[in-house]
């Protein structure tokens, strides 16, 4: 038998705070074997990150391994001096965190951070170390390393960044490598690439990977084996195959169910979020910490501490649920309620020819005489969409793209540059919010992406409602105002007593919810939702979603949804335009979108996307490359720069022209219509022997689609035949 | 549906805000640097609201036999003069006592409108940006340009309860106490709200990025109710610890400027210029002036202090 790389035996570790000991990881196991990549998955707080400096040793000034054994290739790292830990730290194992910008010394070129790594700990001088630096900088694919050597980190892109980390955690050769939620920090397709040459590591350095990740799907990209954690334990673990398709434990189940797969359709087939909340450290349940959230709960069994069990008949595979072979896996399916599509009313939004420039102005007398003294910026150019009464168009796109900019025109934080922006037929592009007539500052309001950024740190959540209602004219005196402000907490499901509670007293799901209750206290005929869920917690993501959808349905608010991630917005959104560098580059109904014909910026997003599935089967779609910024876009077609269906110098020297290949289908590209139509689906459902999996593969049934009814009552079969292909006619590239 | 309770229509209980004061000062106590400066502090404090009922001497009676005694020594009408007395025989423990009054009350006064002006600048100048700042930020470094010193002298010198300006305000019926004390008032105040302006508007920059700030601007609310309901509470954390350490600069420079004659008029006791007026006496009037420093050295010492402990907790979690 080969020895582990990393065996962690009971290991407990606790955090020492004011109020005492916490303990933030209890009773964790957890084998690495030479090459093998684990993963590790939990939500915010689970103690996922703990594990990794645990292993570290590098727990800080207020934390510490109070339990267990923590070998590394067969000895306890615990027993070894501040010495030892440091040889090991840095040349074995190594670790790469989510902010590159935050790794990297700014001070400091690449090459000087590079080399320093095998000169300290192999004594090599700095000729071969350098040489050693360039053949690494090459194997994490960044293309001409003698300049990434010279440049210091800000002259570098963010996923060129992150490549340089891997690389300087690769020098030395470790024999592990710690990634805590190393793409986070990027943009999809950027994210993509990084993803392709973590999954290499394993294969071509032999070394072995800890992934530490939110993100079922990376996991599922990257990893052999996946540990689940939850409240400080692990409560599955077991090869990907064997957790992903046949889980064994209920929270595993529900965090499956808490994502929006492709299938889940916020109508047919809803989210499930897991009910209750996760326990602080404190308030741990004794036994099953998952207890008050389970389905199966006995009295009596789950109460009590439960150790990690062999699933009978399938080795390798454990869990932490004492009633696992008693629940009817097949069946046990959490299932939302079923609802009626909404129908759309008429035309609320329309965008025509919306443009947005930014002046930047160089003052330098260089730029003076040169006469390039101010240059623009074009955040958005030629916009052309509309969105109808109770119907939701997401706004798709990496960072950069201008759908935030069109966010700020909307709201009258930002005047257009040129175009109409009708609500009910009137222009707001051009009206501050100073020039608003209050009944339109109420119409138009926002939910904002970070729960933590959203509420006002020093005033009760009730006085935050409060000023909305009286500001908004729709309760005058505190009496009227209070029952109103208790009103609203009702409308988004939380208890009254919030109103006296602090934003600091909630979590981000729960301020998630006041930010929405904020947003729509004045009746909004237009919600702009700002990647509202993107950083909330899997498993309250969905309840958000769904109180979204709910208060859409009872006030039939027309709803912007910004994003970037592409499996929501197919679960949420009626309709989707595609940006890039400014410019919609595909829109259409969902179905349209996710279906070919394809923008081919579309197929790289939709292949970039990590989809938790087994069964989905991707074409893979790798950008070269990266964004290019908007104050400096490339000629001709935006996305030339990076396109795999390029055609030629026609891409470099003209714009291509709007194509609308079906009604209401739009997609700009110089690709003939043939060429477009000819395209074969990105995301394909491989297998279909699991039953749950096909069920899943409902096809995307949509809201009734505005441009097209004659499409509107697609039959199930004819979009699964599209949707659900066999492995055999989806041939990989 | 996930992290929620059941809505509930049971009357809720507030907290009060004395109850919350009680909480945070209790904090305090696990800093015992912060605690050691609360003490200092509330010495004087209570030396400053009690020294009518405690059993003093008259602070400004003479004692035309007694000057310059050393601590301890008898008094001509069978008390002790604690402390000594000074060179017109006056009791130094009482004026002390008496004199904590002057200082204490001055250098808050001052630093609370140097803090104001400062902080309405610094909100006005980070959240507007543009113009604003350029101005703001201009005629702030135009005060920091002077070493500090030298522009109270010449604020002090050029408003002399004689001078015009000073005149009018006598006319209106100010005392020359008063008159004097507000001269030093503005004093402070121009040469501390420009640094006070410089914090302010660093952590508004920070602040104002947020996204509370955009749903208040988006909800339509002005500029004024931004900078003061939105912005300011927010960055009240490092500024408390600031205001604690700021107080103890204003009440150096009050002595100082009592120590130069510029302070309060006499016959008030004045801890700068109770070591002024001994200062001719040499080794005679050691006693003398070892007291009112103590005095100046332990009401900073104990206000540094205590911001240090404030800073050391507000950094805990």
């Amino acid at each position: 038998m080969v020895t582990p790389v990393l065996e962690l035996k009971d290991v407990s570790i606790s955090y020492y705070t004011r109020a005492g000991a916490v303990p933030a990881v209890y009773d964790f196991s957890l084998t690495v074997n030479p090459g093998e990549a684990v993963g590790i998955v939990g939500e915010s707080g689970c103690g996922k990150s703990t594990v990794a400096l645990a292993i570290m040793q590098y727990m800080g000034k207020n934390g510490a391994v109070t339990g267990g054994e923590i070998r590394f290739m067969g000895r306890d790292m615990r027993t070894m001096s501040e010495e030892e830990l440091r040889k090991i730290r840095g040349s074995q194992i190594a670790m790469v965190y989510q902010e590159p910008m935050a790794s990297l010394n700014p001070a400091m070129v690449i090459r000087d951070q590079l080399i320093e790594v095998p000169m300290i700990h192999e004594g090599i001088d700095a000729r071969a170390a350098e040489k050693r630096a360039i053949e690494l900088l090459d194997a994490v694919r960044l293309p001409d390393p003698q300049r990434i050597l010279n440049s210091y980190p800000h002259q570098l892109s963010g996923g060129q960044q992150q490549r340089a980390v891997i690389a300087m955690a690769l020098l030395s050769n470790p024999k592990l490598l710690l990634l805590d939620e190393p793409t986070t920090a990027l943009d999809v397709t950027v994210e993509a690439g990084v993803v392709e040459l973590i999954k290499d590591i394993s294969k071509r350095f032999g070394t072995s990977m800890i992934y530490i990740s939110h993100n079922l799907g990376l996991i599922l990209e990257t990893c052999n084996r996946i540990c689940v954690m939850y409240s400080g334990q692990s409560v599955e673990l077991g090869s990907v195959g064997q957790v992903f398709d046949q889980m064994r434990h209920p929270y595993t189940r529900g965090l499956f169910s808490s994502i929006p797969l492709p299938g889940a359709d916020r109508f047919s087939h809803p989210l499930v979020p897991i009910r209750g909340q996760l326990p602080l450290p404190r308030d741990r349940p004794t036994g099953c910490t998952f207890s008050p959230r389970c389905d199966f709960f006995v009295p009596g069994r789950c109460d009590k501490p439960i150790p990690m069990l062999d699933i009978k008949g399938d080795p390798g595979h454990e869990a932490r649920c004492v009633r696992y072979d008693e629940i009817d896996w097949a069946k046990y399916k959490p299932k939302g309620v079923e609802t009626e599509p909404m129908e759309p009313g008429p035309v609320v939004l329309k965008v025509n020819d919306f443009k947005k420039y930014y002046e930047i102005r160089d003052n330098s007398i260089g730029a003076l005489i040169a006469g390039t003294g101010s240059r623009y910026v074009k955040a958005a150019e030629r916009l052309d969409f509309e969105a109808r009464e109770a119907e939701t168009v997401a706004i798709v796109g990496e960072s950069g793209c201008g759908k935030s900019t069109f966010a700020k025109v909307l709201m009258g934080l930002e005047t257009s540059t040129g175009g109409e922006v009708l609500v009910n037929g009137i222009d707001v592009g051009k009206l501050p919010v100073k020039k608003r007539p209050a009944g339109m500052i109420s119409g138009l309001q926002i939910v904002f992406q970070n729960p933590f950024e959203t509420l006002n740190p020093s005033h009760s959540v009730g006085a935050q409602i409060g000023r909305v209602l009286k500001k908004f004219g729709v309760a005058k005196g505190s009496e009227e105002i209070e029952r109103k402000t208790h009103e609203l907490l009702d409308f988004v499901k939380l208890p009254r007593e919030f109103a006296q509670r602090k934003p600091r007293q909630l979590s981000g799901g729960q301020k998630q919810r006041i930010g929405i209750a904020r947003a729509f206290g004045g009746n909004a005929a237009v919600v702009v939702a700002d990647e509202p869920v993107s950083a909330l917690d899997v498993s309250v993501q969905a309840a958000v979603t769904g109180l979204l959808t709910d208060i859409q349905r009872k006030k039939r608010t027309t709803m912007v949804f910004i994003s970037h991630d592409l499996s929501v917005v197919r679960y949420l959104a009626d309709r989707i335009c595609v940006m890039y560098l400014g410019r919609i580059m595909e829109q259409g109904t969902t179905d349209q979108v996710f279906n070919p014909p394809y923008h081919p910026y579309t197929e790289a997003l939709l292949s970039a996307v990590p989809i938790a599935d087994t069964s989905v089967v991707k074409k893979k779609i790798v950008l070269k490359g990266e964004l290019p910024s908007p104050m400096n876009p490339p000629s001709g077609c935006p996305f030339q720069t990076r396109c795999h269906r390029k055609i030629g110098l026609i891409c470099e020297t003209e714009l291509p022209p709007v194509k609308e290949l079906a009604p209401g289908h739009k997609i700009m590209c110089h690709l003939p219509d043939e060429e477009l139509r000819a395209m074969e689906p990105v995301i394909a459902i491989a297998r279909k022997e699991i039953d749950e999996t096909v069920s899943a593969a409902t096809p995307v049934e949509d809201a009734p689609m505005s441009q097209a009814p004659a499409q509107l009552k697609v039959k199930k079969g004819s979009v699964r035949k599209s949707l659900v292909k066999t492995p055999g006619d989806n041939a990989q590239p | 549906m996930t992290d929620i309770a059941a809505p509930s229509a049971a009357p809720v209980h507030r907290p009060s805000r004395l109850s919350k004061l009680v909480k945070s000062i209790g904090l305090l106590r696990e800093s015992p640097i912060g605690m050691l400066g609360a003490f200092l502090v509330l010495f004087w404090v209570c030396a400053a609201i009690f020294a009518d009922v405690l059993p003093l001497r008259d602070p400004l009676a003479q004692s035309a036999p007694d000057l310059l005694r050393p601590a301890l020594s008898p008094a001509p009408d069978g008390g002790t003069f604690w402390l000594g007395t000074d060179d017109k025989g006056r009791d130094i423990l009482s004026r002390l006592f008496f004199g904590s009054r002057l200082v204490l009350f001055w250098a808050s006064f001052a630093t609370f409108v140097a803090y104001s002006v400062g902080m309405l600048m610094g909100v006005a100048a980070g959240y507007r940006g543009g113009w604003w700042d350029e101005i703001l930020s201009f005629i702030g470094n135009v005060f920091l340009a002077f070493p500090q010193m030298v522009l109270y002298i010449v604020i002090l010198t050029q408003l002399r309860p004689d001078s015009p300006a000073g005149e009018l305000l006598a006319a209106a019926g100010f005392t020359t106490v008063w008159i004097k004390g507000l001269t030093i008032v503005l004093a402070i105040m121009l040469g501390t709200a420009p640094q006070v302006m410089r914090i302010v508007r660093g952590l508004v920059l920070d602040l104002k990025s947020r996204d509370y700030i955009a749903a208040a601007e988006v909800r339509g609310e002005s500029p004024f109710y931004i900078m003061i309901v939105e912005l300011l509470p927010n960055a009240r954390g490092p500024l408390i610890v600031d205001a604690c350490l700021r107080l103890g600069y204003v009440t150096i420079a009050i002595a100082a400027l009592g120590f130069l004659g510029l302070g309060l008029p006499p016959p008030d006791p004045d801890w700068g210029k109770m070591i002024s007026e001994v200062r001719g006496y040499g080794a005679a009037a050691g006693n003398a002036m070892i007291w009112p420093a103590l005095a100046i050295s332990t009401l900073v010492l104990g206000l540094n202090l205590l911001a240090d402990g404030l800073r050391e907790i507000s950094l805990r979690d």
